[in-house]
């Protein structure tokens, strides 16, 4: 068949509204993260020097190549910054609308959790929790489809990798219970 | 001679049933992480990695591999009925795929990709067939300060041919490397950059934080934006292939131009993305009518398909012959055979035959069954597409989860993975590219073990890495390259100053 007239199609419910307002702009972002990356080189760097970074009988000591790698990341940083800040009047581009950010913010928080709640239950509750949770509530999905798709799918998780590859996941108290 | 007898050597190694099963997995699953939104080949790679630990390294490679073609014949599916470019080098396939599609030609314009992107990963690996044992017998003569200067090489271009940002790029590179040598000290067994805290002895893996990088921060992006997707369903008869193949014939300077511009890119650092581009526009410009591109022309398809995949391949050469990779996911596979504790370089053209040649048949063999593969299956992966992305999100994440925790066994990658993710996701977002990032990561702790020898071997002088021809001119190369936009730019400037005098009375 050469022929598309079939066509497919998935709607969203959750579509972030084209007119949202902007949370942050790009050229905030890029000065807190020059700001942050800044930091990270200085603090880095004086780890490095505190372990030597300078020449002994034997070579260079072991703080010598990533010392002067800090002091590359901390120039390029700190050149990031003039720039963002030189730039930062000429265009106010939009990092994230509110819309958008409450998007990102529902796949991450449950994400968190669900890292969360692996050290504690293990991985497969974890995983199925997750993935029941996220279809039901951000997708709008029937719960008996998320419930049945969450444990369809970390039951295959489980023969593939602890069954079938023996690659052993993080156990709670519910695997316990199994005897895994 | 030898490469070919060496080759069939491969081939010999590489068919047993089990290795056969093992790639048809690969391939399917390749295919499926290649369709899927918010996946693509680096992160299918790394996820899966954790599958092939209790394989033994051949199988374990050719499996890995064939995700890798997979995810490459995938993206074309969502590129051309949907206009979604699953990977950043899809884009320039959406200019003519997606108006083939509407046009009701979606099953020819797949034709079209699957063709082209098995005659540019094809070309590629003839390259790597008769090139790499080239390369490497050649690196063989290589020593510290040789290696230092190849690092430098690949570290100055990607900041001197890069499209971002200068400062970004060094922003990203010197971070890389600097994770990459949190941990024990190789050489001295001190500890660096742990601030007392023991889940910092392991070091930062890089797998872990790829997985993040590039995993966990596509989902947040994918998630921001609109998922309604609307596109075409399609589903492909012999008759339109052998259409297709028929007039192949009459594109070979297309197909070939691409070729060598994907291979040419795939080598160097200029990867997949600059290769579609340049591909689709040269094609353009060499057109009799330049006008009809972007309207559904087959031309338009065949170009950025033949050129990414060339260069996605390509990028595997210096991987093979020299340890250095040429793309991200070059850089994972990488990362898995150090996993198996084979060495990636020369020396596995010596010591690894097996393994290597068995790889090397793998690429033609996987190549062959991927083609058929996708034109049978079209309408099974499109319709994976049907999925709502709020099934495929959490399903995504978990499949993350267990490929970051597989890798060392440790409940503290699941939260790195979450930080490279958060990471990964403001990078993007600001410009800072990754794949220098994880290219610094990789061969950190090798770029630094080879300076540290070198300046032992020479008390500390600079100099050694001018001590010979070969070794000054990757170096004086390296900072050629480094400068390249000054050097370009004053280069540019003279021949305007030379112009303006040639023409004035």
């Amino acid at each position: 068949m050469s022929q598309t007239d079939l066509e497919i199609v998935v709607d969203d419910p959750t579509a972030p509204e084209d007119d949202s307002p902007s949370v942050v702009s790009s050229g905030t972002v890029e000065i807190v993260v020059c700001l942050l990356l800044l930091a990270l080189a200085f603090t880095l760097g004086y780890d490095n020097w505190r372990t030597g970074a300078s020449w002994d009988s034997t070579g260079p000591e072991p703080g010598y190549f990533p010392f002067y790698l800090s002091v590359i990341l901390g120039g390029g940083s700190l050149y990031g910054l003039i720039v963002a800040l030189l730039t930062r009047r000429a265009g106010a581009e939009t990092f994230v609308t509110r819309a958008q950010a409450r998007r990102v913010l529902a796949v991450f928080v449950p994400t968190l959790l669900f890292c969360l709640v692996t050290q504690f239950l293990g991985l497969y509750v974890a995983s199925f929790l997750l993935i029941s949770g996220f279809m039901r509530l951000v997708g709008k999905i029937a719960l008996w489809k998320s419930l049945l798709t969450a444990l369809v799918f970390t039951a295959i998780m489980f023969v593939t990798f602890d069954v079938a590859f023996d690659v052993i996941m993080p156990k709670g108290p519910l695997e316990a219970a199994f005897g895994r | 001679m030898e490469a070919f007898g060496l080759l069939l050597h491969g081939f010999a190694v590489l068919l047993t049933w089990k290795t056969l099963v093992l790639m048809m997995v690969g391939l399917v699953l390749g295919i499926f992480v290649g369709v899927l939104p918010g996946l693509g080949g680096p992160n299918g790679v790394a996820i899966l990695l954790p599958l092939t630990f209790t394989m033994d390294p051949t199988s374990a490679i050719v499996m890995l591999s064939c995700i890798y073609w997979g995810a490459l014949f995938g993206g074309a599916i969502t590129s051309i009925l949907f206009n979604i470019p699953g990977e950043a080098w899809s884009v320039a396939t959406t200019f003519d795929g997606y108006p083939m599609a509407q046009q009701g030609r979606a099953a020819e314009a797949l034709t079209a990709a699957f063709t082209s992107s098995f005659i540019g990963s094809l070309v590629a690996v003839l390259l790597i067939t008769f090139l790499a044992p080239m390369i490497s017998s050649f690196a063989l003569k290589f020593g510290p300060p040789e290696f230092f200067a190849v690092y430098l090489l690949t570290f100055c271009s990607f900041v001197g041919l890069g499209r971002e940002a200068k400062h970004k790029t060094v922003i990203s590179m010197s971070l890389g490397l600097l994770l990459a040598g949190i941990g024990m000290d190789t050489v001295s067994g001190n500890l660096r950059m742990t601030f007392g805290s023991s889940e910092l002895l392991r070091g930062i893996n890089f797998l872990v934080a790829v997985i993040g990088l590039f995993g966990i921060s596509e989902i947040l992006l994918t998630m921001e934006e609109r998922l309604a997707l609307r596109g075409h369903a399609a589903s492909i008869s012999l008759r339109v292939v052998l259409g297709v193949w028929k007039d192949l014939p009459k594109y070979w300077a297309t197909l070939l131009r691409s070729s060598f511009i994907g291979c040419w890119l795939g080598i160097t650092p200029g990867g997949a993305i600059a290769a579609s581009f340049m591909g689709y526009n040269l094609a353009k410009r060499f057109s009799k009518d330049p006008e009809s591109f972007g309207k559904g022309r087959i031309e338009g398809v065949f170009a950025p398909e033949t050129a990414a995949h060339a260069s996605g391949t390509a990028a595997l050469l210096p991987m093979l012959a020299l340890g250095i990779p040429g793309s991200g996911t070059a850089a994972i596979l990488l990362g898995g055979l150090m996993v198996w504790g084979l060495n990636p370089g020369p020396l596995l053209f010596v010591e690894h035959k097996d393994f290597v040649w068995g790889l090397i048949a793998s690429m033609y063999l996987g190549n062959v069954v991927g083609l058929v593969l996708v034109l049978t299956t079209v309408p099974v992966f499109a319709s994976i597409l049907r999925v709502p992305f709020a099934a495929v999100a959490p399903m995504i994440v978990v499949s993350c989860a267990i490929g970051a925790y597989a890798i060392q066994n440790a409940m503290f990658d699941i939260w790195l993975m979450l930080g490279f993710g958060v990471v990964g996701y403001v990078f993007k977002k600001i410009g800072i590219p990754l794949a220098p990032f994880t290219l610094a990561l990789v061969l950190g702790n090798r770029a630094e073990d080879a300076f540290r020898l070198s300046m032992i071997g020479s008390g500390g002088d600079l100099k050694v890495f001018w001590s010979n021809g070969l070794v000054g001119s990757i170096t004086t190369l390296a900072i050629v390259l480094l400068f390249w936009p000054v050097i370009d730019g004053l280069l540019a400037r003279v021949g305007l100053t030379q112009r303006a005098k040639a023409t004035s009375p």
